[in-house]
């Protein structure tokens, strides 16, 4: 049984010291809860964790190997979801949905699957720029479910959803999990996620850092 | 390689959709090229004299104009950082994306050019040379300039860092490229400045994807 995990690892931002020390086990199935007050790093673990960030010190493991040794493989088990949501203005929101889940091996049929189980068949045809923000935010979601991978890493998932889908959301994340999917999430609300581990981000604070304010 | 030829899709399509973007690069090649004879004077000796030099600076100023859009908006909307955590190498990627910019501004600026050529009375004899030169050129154009885009990225008042970084590595395009065209008209054989643009197309091609990719990575970290 494969493990994904990360052995102390730290984060170096902007010659700051974000966070240290920080380990994690997280087998198939397995949901990892990042908390902690802004500018905590919890986005920068999710970074560090997809592989744009390259940890200050520590190892990300996959199955015992570091990530480092292929991180094409790595890349192409992973959906990762920023708080920025990448819909393009002038595509449709299948146009756009379809050209993510394609770079990850995804059909079109995968797509308007995607589409149909967050609700958004009927603005499929309309151009990005005409969602609203919380549709936006469902299109975004939208591409982590329309093609497969074994990891998903989502920064603040639910942010400006309405509470039916986040309904749909925590169904989608259960069926991930459910076929041996992992998530990890970072996330100031509650999010569905049974029996998740969690991580406070504070108690790995750098002592210097914790000193400073946490947002600038 | 299927990546690559969705991401060139994705971008065509994407101009297409906004023609205004490409469409501005082209008008301010014609207009800024028409704009010299009235600064000099419509003596027609003069101008097919200056036009190889006329034409080949007003393109190249014409691709540093678009540049700066070449990774911004992905970089802006979020959909680079998904571009670098796609399977494929994000230097295909960056390859894939300057084929898109040079289909959509250095093709129409080659299908411009000799309509200029005409407006300065050029030799016709010159005109396949300068067609040829500029074929060998612009691509060049776009892929060191995707460095320039790339370097730029994040920094505050990236689009006027470009042309200081970019216009440097011009130098030599523009030196072979004017140089084809005055050779075909001086009687000689163009053939050794084509293929210096050729030495250039061929360097360029493999180590600017690269390049950008590396700047890329360090723009998203």
């Amino acid at each position: 049984m494969s493990l994904f995990e990360g052995r102390g690892l730290a984060c170096i931002r902007s010659e700051r010291l974000i966070f240290s020390g920080l380990d994690f086990v997280l087998p198939p199935g397995g949901a990892l809860l990042l908390t902690g007050p802004n500018g905590s790093g919890k986005s920068s673990l999710l970074r560090l964790l997809a592989g744009l960030l390259p940890p200050a010190a520590g190892a990300l493991l996959w199955d015992g190997r570091p990530v480092t040794i292929d991180p094409e493989a790595h890349r192409a088990r992973l959906h990762y979801l920023s708080h920025l949501d990448a819909v393009k203005p002038v595509l449709s929101a299948l146009e756009n949905l379809v050209f993510w889940a394609a770079l990850h091996g995804g059909g079109a049929d995968g797509a308007a699957a995607a589409l149909d189980r967050l609700g958004l068949t009927p603005v499929a045809a309309l151009p990005g720029r005409m969602l609203s923000a919380g549709q936006k935010r469902r299109l975004a979601l939208a591409r982590v479910v329309a093609a497969p991978a074994e990891l998903w890493l989502l920064d603040e998932p639910t942010v400006g959803l309405d509470q039916d889908s986040v309904a749909r959301f925590a169904a989608l994340l259960a069926e991930h999990r459910r076929g041996g999917g992992r998530v990890v999430a970072a996330t100031h609300v509650a999010l569905d996620l049974p029996d998740a581990q969690r991580i406070d981000m504070t108690a790995h604070r750098a002592a210097t850092a914790a000193a400073e304010p946490a947002e600038p | 390689m299927s990546a690559l030829a969705r991401i060139v899709g994705r971008d065509l399509r994407l101009a297409l959709r906004q023609r205004s973007d490409a469409g501005l690069v082209v008008l301010f090649f014609v207009l800024t090229a028409a704009l010299f004879p009235f600064g000099i004077g419509p003596e027609p000796n003069l101008l097919s004299r200056i036009a190889p030099g006329v034409i080949w600076v007003t393109a190249l100023l014409a691709v540093l104009l678009s540049l700066e859009r070449l990774f911004l908006a992905d970089y802006e909307d979020g959909g680079l950082e998904l571009l670098a955590l796609a399977a494929s190498p994000l230097s295909l990627t960056v390859l894939a994306k300057v084929l898109a910019h040079w289909l959509t501004t250095g093709l129409p600026l080659i299908a411009a050019a000799p309509l200029l050529a005409l407006l300065y009375n050029l030799d016709a004899a010159a005109f396949p040379v300068l067609i040829a030169a500029m074929a060998l050129g612009t691509p060049s154009l776009s892929l060191i300039g995707a460095i320039g885009a790339a370097l730029t990225l994040g920094a505050r008042r990236g689009g006027v860092l470009i042309p200081l970084l970019v216009l440097p590595l011009y130098v030599p395009i523009l030196i072979f490229g004017v140089a084809a065209i005055d050779a075909q008209l001086a009687g000689l054989s163009p053939r050794p400045h084509l293929l210096f643009l050729g030495a250039i197309l061929l360097a360029a091609l493999p180590l600017a994807p690269l390049a950008s990719a590396a700047a890329l990575r360090q723009a998203l970290e």
